[in-house]
């Protein structure tokens, strides 16, 4: 492995003898946007702290745009980084912060400020660059981090979880500004989150890490639909998984309660094995036209979200939690009715109970 | 039988809380009376004594006669020139201090606290003896002429503002977010100079400020080390003047307060003009 603009091979980091980061290989394509999305502790931030030189790998290398960068100080990578607390200097104006790096550099005045001003414009703030960091929202905040960290145009930039601290609608808006900058830029960018709607909808792809390991690398749309284990599946989105005996492998079928289940495919386990079923909610529907396999239950809960209708569905000691698209017509199941699920065979997998 | 729906009258009789409060108003006060009296007083007091130096008027004569006295301003000019000195050497020894155990060694700040805290503990007579034992001897000579004396002043004077300095600086330093700023720093590519200069200084003004203002206070009119280093600054003058002169001593600790207050003032005023920034 050694194609890749930004290469992590066989990188490991231990802090007093505990295991953060563990058998991290990576490569990162010029121009490509990669998430690093996991639960807290997982390790996602130490690895881009790796690549920032802000720590430095127990073991395994990192290389960037051909170099090798593993012990390099961070004032000598290059690379531009964004804070979760934005990491303003409170001292300098707008555009003193962003021209902070350029001045290190030592570049003219006139270059500084015309890049500043190519900058301001880029964040959508032309007119912000007297003001001091305490005048601006947090969004605003975090414009001009990314600014700054823009400045100096970074061969890698990096976002450390850049908006866990704003609140939703800023961040859902902030969200589509950071990949249009990236887009426009073409800058390679590692992303560490640990929203997997922020990570489904920027990445090229994402990382998904557990305990200081990869889980899985690929698309959004892989990591969703085709997740390779019972952590990735449970991790992105919303998950059901029924506990059930396999009942005939060849076909594909499973036994949940007494009732037969077919999957997509032919199952991996032999026949009696106990395995877990899984689909998504979206994939499961009210009423018999959503497929072949049926099953019965009373309504448990029923929550209203906006765009869709989570409604949960008790079978005995389980349960399945489907989504229904809301609209103005629609008639809302009531707690307690009796209700028929169905859901097409593609739609179920199956893995080996832990 | 009907149920009225009308809400009772609120204005049944005083307020409850009412008499509560005026006794606590009333309380407080007393006890800022009380307070007041015994600090404005004394100071009323030696104002008023420094008034009368001229027989049967209130006037600035002995005001007039200290800052005339020709070895006051000497003294008075070799005090600041030593504290703005002690100032300096304690900021280059405390800042990058605190700022490395912020940052890198969280774990060393008890140790840190407690050598900061020494001067407290060790009192100026055993502080000096040990000085001139140590340096005062072949090979170091340090006191033997009254430059190199008082470099070695100005070394304690800094050594004495620690427990001052560090403890301001140290509240600056955890009202900021060192790490995320030293790293944005560090990734912009600036190096651990330009992260004190630009970086960590100018966010420590107020910090820096007051500790250096309160060093400036306590070594402007220290009296043991000055006088067993044979030092002429404002401390043994100040000493010298009591014994001497009646109403002298009494201009110069109004003096002495009013430079007090003014460095207290402009930390003040710093402090405000930081918070509205």
């Amino acid at each position: 492995m050694s194609g890749g603009f930004l290469t992590l091979e066989g990188v490991r980091k231990e802090f007093k003898g505990k295991l953060a980061v563990d058998r991290f290989d990576l490569e990162v394509a010029p121009g490509e946007f990669v998430s690093f999305l996991g639960p807290s502790g997982c390790g996602k931030t130490t690895t881009l702290r790796m690549v920032a030189g802000f720590e430095h790998p127990s073991a395994g290398t990192v290389r960037l745009a051909g170099k090798d960068v593993t012990f390099a100080k961070p004032n000598e990578r290059n690379i531009g980084m964004v804070f979760q607390s934005y990491a303003l200097f409170p001292n300098m104006t707008v555009a003193g912060n962003i021209g902070f790096g350029l001045r290190v550099r030592k570049e003219s005045a006139a270059a500084r400020e015309r890049r500043v001003a190519e900058l301001l414009e880029l964040i959508h703030l032309p007119d912000k660059g007297k003001s001091y960091p305490y005048e601006l929202s947090g969004g605003q905040q975090q414009r001009v981090a990314l600014a700054r960290a823009l400045a100096i145009r970074p061969q890698l930039l990096l976002l450390d979880e850049p908006l866990s601290a704003l609140d939703a609608k800023i961040r859902v808006e902030l969200r589509s500004e950071i990949r249009r900058i990236q887009r426009e830029l073409g800058i390679t960018t590692i992303y560490v989150t640990h929203d997997q709607e922020e990570a489904l909808s920027l990445s090229d792809r994402i990382v998904v890490m557990s305990a200081g390991q990869m889980e899985q690398v690929g698309t959004p749309f892989e990591i969703y639909n085709f997740p390779k284990t019972s952590f990735v599946a449970a991790f992105v989105g919303t998950l059901n998984q029924l506990h059930c005996t396999v009942a005939d492998a060849g076909s594909g079928a499973v036994a949940f309660n007494g009732q037969t289940i077919r999957v997509g495919s032919p199952i991996q386990f032999a026949k009696g094995t106990r395995v877990l079923m899984m689909l998504r909610p979206e994939e499961l529907h009210l009423g018999e036209e959503g497929g072949d396999n049926r099953l019965s239950g009373k309504v448990d809960t029923v929550t209203f979200l906006g765009g869709v209708v989570r409604v949960r569905v008790g079978l005995g000691d389980s349960n399945l939690t489907l989504d229904i698209l809301n609209e103005r017509t629609l008639r809302l199941p009531t707690v307690g009715e009796q209700q028929t699920l169905s859901f097409p065979p593609h739609a179920c997998w199956v893995m080996a109970e832990n | 039988m009907t149920i009225s729906t009308a809400p009772a009258p609120l204005a049944a009789g005083p307020p409850v809380s009412a008499a509560p409060a005026r006794g606590s108003r009333l309380w407080s006060w007393l006890a800022f009376l009380v307070v007041a009296l015994y600090f404005v007083l004394p100071l009323v007091a030696t104002f008023y004594w420094s008034l009368r130096a001229e027989k049967g008027v209130l006037g600035f004569e002995a005001y007039r006669k200290l800052f005339a006295d020709a070895n006051f301003l000497p003294a008075f000019s070799e005090s600041i020139v030593n504290a703005v000195l002690a100032i300096f050497l304690s900021l280059l020894i405390i800042v990058p201090t605190a700022y490395w155990v912020t940052l890198r060694l969280p774990g060393l700040r008890p140790v840190v606290e407690f050598i900061t805290l020494l001067p407290f503990v060790i009192p100026a007579v055993v502080l000096v003896f040990g000085l001139i034992r140590l340096y005062g001897r072949p090979p170091l000579l340090l006191t033997a002429t009254y430059g190199s004396s008082r470099v070695v002043l100005v070394c304690v004077y800094a050594a004495i503002s620690f427990p001052y300095m560090f403890r301001s600086v140290d509240n600056g330093l955890r009202a900021m977010d060192v790490r995320g700023l030293t790293e944005a720093a560090q990734g912009l590519g600036a190096g651990w100079g330009t992260i004190l200069r630009k970086v960590i200084f100018p966010n420590l003004r107020v910090a820096l400020l007051s500790g250096a203002l309160l060093t400036f206070a306590i070594v402007i009119g220290e009296l043991t080390i000055a006088l067993f280093m044979a030092q002429h600054t404002l401390g043994p003058y100040m000493a010298e003047l009591t014994r001497s002169k009646v109403y002298e001593p009494s201009a110069m600790a109004i003096v002495a307060f009013a430079i007090t207050w003014a460095a207290m003032g402009m930390i003040a005023y710093i402090s405000r003009e930081r918070k509205q920034m």
